[in-house]
């Protein structure tokens, strides 16, 4: 799904890591944590092509990023379902709306798909909420809908960045779970946190690797997480 | 079938998406600006095309006309004046190019005198000289030959062939015709130039909106083709405005009456009145094509 082969990424002249080189098997679980700044939305963001490696090969569903032309990324985004850490929606848009805006920008009408949207408002418990407008929603009710527009497409590969990033304990159980979920039906999923408590949760329902950015390099956690 | 595709494109195009509608949302300041600027900018064309169109009319019949007229003057003493004419127009009978020559009658010469002398000038007594009207055949004639053989058999015949103050007039209106064509080019350049500023404002205004869609998938076309779209029936509509304000305008001249033929020609009239929806068309043309040009260019600095 997503190979890298000795990637490297650095912002101007400071290196955030190198030599990083790993392959996201279909179905397979990952956490990515590190340091707040050590790069772990960078690496999100090589994952779905909005940066590309300073050094490397990395390939997206067996093409290099490099040789993706613009429509070519537009068609990759349709299949790598994204939660931002900001969650990135458009604020004048009713939630409903902005959970839609993958089919919409698409070309799929998203009249057709109304009972797909409903199923998923459903889903992370935002229906009665499809109406409001983003800066009306609680932090959680946000991220729960930030996860139902990644999803929406169906994509093969979900990342997550900091999905539990401001919500109390309960709510990031939920929102695991419904990661989780989502892992069974076999898609590949990634999520970026600094939340070891959620970490350990996730251990106890699905076989996840860890991997950790120290030192600019990437690393497989101990066994003590 | 490719047809099919082509119409249902256009359609597509004009009726819109409303989902890429409402994730664009409109900014009134730039919408405005953008009816505002096409609607000037086609009421000024109207008068640039007006002005060409009477000028080129001008030109036109200037240089036929005229150039199928001449005159030839004789002067002489009265007691001359019937021989030297009579030889004069057996020149005129023998000279290639002349199709006809007529010698003009005391009364239409009274008539060309009036304005200057009153109606009861006595034209018998007065050394007037006599006028010869000569309408040329299609190719024209040699008016330096013709002068040749008149020196010697009618001295006292002078051709004007009008070309002396024909050409320059002539050349003017042509000139002036050139001008407003070169006008109508500019304006639509400066309308180019506003859109182009509307339209990155518009663009920057909604960077966050374009950088989500783009991130949620969207290709450049679908992105670009929402401000594209707008701008366009915007100028279109714009214009479509401005150019019936200014035929309006055209038409509310005070009619000059026969006096001023070229005020009275600044006009619209037979097949010069087709350019006048072009005015639009070519508006939402230059749209199309400025948004399309900023939409890139913006979209070109995101991955
Ligand atoms: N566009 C940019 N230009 C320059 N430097 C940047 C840019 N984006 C991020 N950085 C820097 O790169 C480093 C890594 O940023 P990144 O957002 O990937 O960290 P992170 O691991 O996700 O941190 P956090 O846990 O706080 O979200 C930071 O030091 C940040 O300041
Ligand atoms: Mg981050």
């Amino acid at each position: 799904m997503i190979e890298l082969e000795q990637v490297a990424y650095s912002y101007g002249d400071s290196e955030l890591f190198s030599d990083v080189s790993l392959t996201l098997q279909p179905g397979s679980f990952h956490f990515l944590t590190g340091p707040s700044g050590s790069g772990k939305t960078t690496f999100l963001k090589l994952c779905y092509g909005e940066l590309l490696p300073t050094a490397g090969h990395l390939r997206l569903f067996g093409s290099d990023v490099r040789a993706l032309t613009r429509d070519g990324i537009a068609e990759m985004r349709r299949r790598v379902g994204v939660v931002h850490q900001d969650c990135g929606f458009l604020d004048h848009l009713p939630i409903a709306d902005n959970i839609a805006l993958p089919l919409s920008v698409a070309g799929q009408s998203p009249a057709s798909e109304q009972e797909n949207l409903a199923e998923l408002l459903n889903w992370v418990g935002l229906r009665a909420r499809a109406g409001a407008l983003p800066p009306e929603l609680s932090g959680g009710e946000r991220q729960r809908a930030a996860l139902a527009r990644a999803v929406i497409m169906s994509p093969d590969v979900i990342l997550a960045d900091e999905p539990t990033g401001n919500i109390d304990w309960e709510m990031s159980q939920r929102l695991l779970q419904l990661l989780v979920e989502l892992n069974k039906m076999g898609k590949t999923v990634m999520i970026a946190t600094h939340d070891l408590g959620l970490i350990r949760a996730a251990k106890a329902q699905v076989s996840a690797r860890v991997l950790r950015i120290s030192d600019r390099r990437l690393q497989l956690a101990g066994a003590d997480l | 079938m490719s047809r099919r595709l082509q119409i249902g494109r256009i359609t597509g195009f004009i009726i819109g998406d409303a989902q890429a509608e409402r994730a664009v949302p409109p900014t009134g300041f730039t919408a405005r600006l953008t009816v505002f600027a096409a609607a000037v900018m086609a009421f000024l064309a109207v008068f640039a095309l007006a002005l060409s169109v009477a000028s080129s009319g001008l030109a036109e019949r200037w240089s036929q006309e005229l150039a199928q007229s001449a005159t030839l003057r004789i002067s002489a003493p009265i007691g001359q004046m019937q021989a030297q004419t009579d030889a004069a127009l057996r020149v005129l009978e023998t000279t290639p190019g002349v199709a006809s020559a007529r010698v003009l009658s005391d009364d239409e010469q009274r008539k060309l005198l009036e304005p200057w002398f009153g109606p009861d000038i006595p034209l018998e007594s007065l050394p007037i000289p006599q006028l010869i009207e000569i309408v040329e055949t299609e190719d024209g004639l040699d008016a330096e030959a013709l002068r040749t053989r008149l020196v010697g058999e009618a001295p006292g015949a002078v051709l004007d062939d009008h070309s002396r103050w024909r050409k320059p007039l002539a050349a003017a209106a042509g000139r002036l015709s050139l001008l407003g064509w070169l006008s109508i080019g500019l304006i639509f350049l400066v309308m180019g130039a506003m859109i182009t500023l509307a339209a990155n404002a518009a663009l920057a205004a909604n960077a966050k909106v374009i950088s989500v869609m783009r991130l949620v998938g969207a290709k450049d076309s679908y992105i670009a083709n929402a401000f594209v779209r707008r701008f366009t029936l915007r100028a279109l509509a714009g214009a479509a405005l401005g150019t019936v304000l200014g035929l309006v305008a055209v038409l509310l001249l005070p009619s000059p009456g026969d006096d001023a033929a070229f005020l009275s020609g600044l006009g619209f009239h037979g097949v010069s009145w087709l350019w006048l929806p072009v005015i639009p068309v070519v508006a939402g043309l230059v749209a199309f094509v400025a948004t399309r040009a900023a939409a890139r260019r913006t979209l070109k600095e995101l991955r």
